[in-house]
């Protein structure tokens, strides 16, 4: 059985794809894919298209074409609040949580799509900071703090697949290892994450592969055991 | 009899009165437009008109089908939440990516169409509708006389309005109603269907302008204008309110009303403009409203 075992193995599929806001040209063929149970990374540099593939995926793109499979199923062409039901929870970059409202209306707002998702106990066990805040406006809390709310709110509702859109950018160093600690314990967990990160070295402590995108596609893929070897390719890459 | 500032208390309480009622359709219909506004970021000029139109269909139900008020006030905000829901569908859902001004143009036009029909169809003159058997007569209340109906209606409005406050700010599907006003596309990531969020938002939004209209329809004739005499008004309240805010609208509504009232007992000549005075003040002081969040 050739096609059962890909699906098995490949939980999301993506080929050829091309991205369009209005006129602009912001993908053009990105192919990768993410096993069940993987974590892996995408970087590159600024406007490299991390972010835009993973509106892609969302369908919050205005057109799209070639194919973004999950779990075999195709996802250009389908209805946009279809996506997230299939078991796809999305933490964008602006971290977007609502100021109108309360940390528990922000925590349990995402629907639940699924059987399977994280108690609000255990969301308080991964991130102790959210304990008893419940009632305070979300935009209250401090970046850190709702970079790990954007986080809980998808964990409760039962999603498999993961998009972390940059959950590093700009928090202090003893924060980011706070969330690099709960993203490893997703990953036990058995989550499969996609991680867009400009931090190749906080990526590298949690990544089982990494995806190089340039230009609107991917061009390189380095699995993370070969991190070492690869530094110089990296660096010319990311221009660091 | 004692006087308050030279004035008789019949009169101040009486004034009063007429001010609370005004000010409950001021709420109701102000209420409607800031919850419409917040969503889809249009301003319903047709929201008079729609107002026009719940009270029409409990007249039409009444003298056509027999059916009176108690069936009106649950059948017209039905119908025109329905009629709502069919214009956002098919004309309003194109507007959004536009600027605000074509959902003002759009809507304006829809004023105009369905005033101009009713009008062709039924006249200016107004159409009585009678008070239900249940509500006639009033209250003596030692310093003013209550008419049971007006109690109604201004008791009936309080309940709608603090009701939708709280459906909007204490609720599940509340938050996803706010969540959805701030950022509708994360909203619709998380898999919930925000056009179809949207289109229910602007029927319930015009369904209270249709519930209005009913309230209205004894009070006040029902007549193809009554929507556009009230709606200028109504447009004022929202901006000293603040665009948008829920509790803004309520209360700047009902307050508004009230002092209408004060000031026909004190400067009668002022009535008129003293909403519009008031806005000016606020717009000068506080440009986004009383209870508006600067943008």
């Amino acid at each position: 059985m050739p096609d059962g075992s890909i699906t098995k193995t490949a939980m999301l599929e993506i080929s050829d794809l091309h991205g369009f806001y209005g006129e602009s040209h912001v993908l053009h063929g990105v192919s990768l894919e993410v096993r069940q149970g993987e974590v892996v990374t995408l970087l590159g540099r600024n406007g490299a298209g991390k972010t835009s593939t993973m509106r892609a995926i969302m369908g919050i793109m205005g057109k799209r074409t070639g194919s973004i499979r999950f779990q075999g199923q195709e996802l250009i062409g389908m209805a946009q609040h279809r996506i997230p039901r299939l078991g796809i929870g999305y933490v964008p970059e602006e971290r977007g949580i609502f100021s109108s409202l309360s940390v528990d209306e922000n925590l349990t707002l995402p629907p639940v799509i699924k059987e399977g998702g994280m108690t609000v106990e255990q969301i308080y066990d991964l991130f102790p900071n959210l304990k008893g805040r419940g009632s305070t406006q979300g935009t209250r809390l401090s970046g850190g703090e709702q970079q790990m709310l954007a986080i809980a709110r998808i964990l409760r509702t039962g999603a498999t697949l993961i998009l972390l859109d940059e959950p590093t950018e700009g928090l202090a160093p003893v924060i980011i290892e706070q969330i690099g600690v709960a993203v490893r314990a997703l990953k036990q967990r058995g989550f499969t994450i996609v991680l867009v990160e400009q931090n190749f070295r906080f990526a590298a402590t949690i990544a089982d592969r990494h995806y190089v995108m340039e230009e609107g596609h991917v061009v390189d893929m380095i699995p993370n055991d070969q991190l070492d070897a690869n530094m110089d390719k990296l660096h010319t890459y990311l221009g660091v | 009899m004692f006087d308050l500032l030279g004035v008789p208390p019949q009169v101040l309480f009486g004034q009063l009165l007429l001010g609370l009622i005004n000010g409950s359709f001021y709420a109701l219909l102000s209420l409607g437009l800031a919850v419409i506004f917040g969503m889809l970021n249009v301003i319903n000029f047709a929201h008079g008109a729609l107002y026009m139109v719940g009270a029409f269909v409990a007249w039409l139900l009444l003298n056509y089908l027999g059916l009176g008020y108690w069936w009106a006030l649950f059948l017209a905000p039905t119908v025109v939440g329905l009629v709502g829901m069919v214009l956002e569908k098919t004309m309003l859902s194109r507007l959004y990516k536009l600027d605000h001004l074509y959902g003002l143009l759009l809507t304006f036009g829809l004023a105009l169409i369905l005033e101009g029909a009713f009008r062709h169809q039924y006249g200016v003159s107004g159409q009585p509708y009678p008070i239900p058997d249940l509500l006639k007569g009033g209250q003596n209340l030692g310093f003013m006389f209550l008419p049971n109906y007006r109690g109604w209606v201004v008791a009936a409005s309080l309940i709608v309005c603090f009701g939708t406050w709280f459906a909007i700010e204490r609720t599940r599907l509340g938050a996803y109603l706010r969540a959805a006003t701030e950022n509708p596309v994360l909203v619709q990531a998380f898999g919930i269907n925000v056009p179809v969020m949207v289109s229910l938002t602007y029927a319930f939004g015009v369904a209270l302008a249709g519930l209005a209209g009913v309230l209205a329809a004894p009070i006040y004739q029902v007549s193809p204008l009554m929507g556009s005499n009230l709606i200028i008004i109504v447009f004022a309240v929202v901006v000293i309110g603040g665009m948008g805010s829920i509790l803004g609208a309520i209360l700047t509504g009902l307050g508004l009303g009230l002092m209408e009232g004060l000031t026909k007992v004190f400067y009668p000549e002022a009535s008129n403009i003293v909403v519009f005075v008031v806005m000016a003040i606020v717009l000068l002081i506080k440009p986004a409203g009383l209870f508006g969040r600067e943008r």
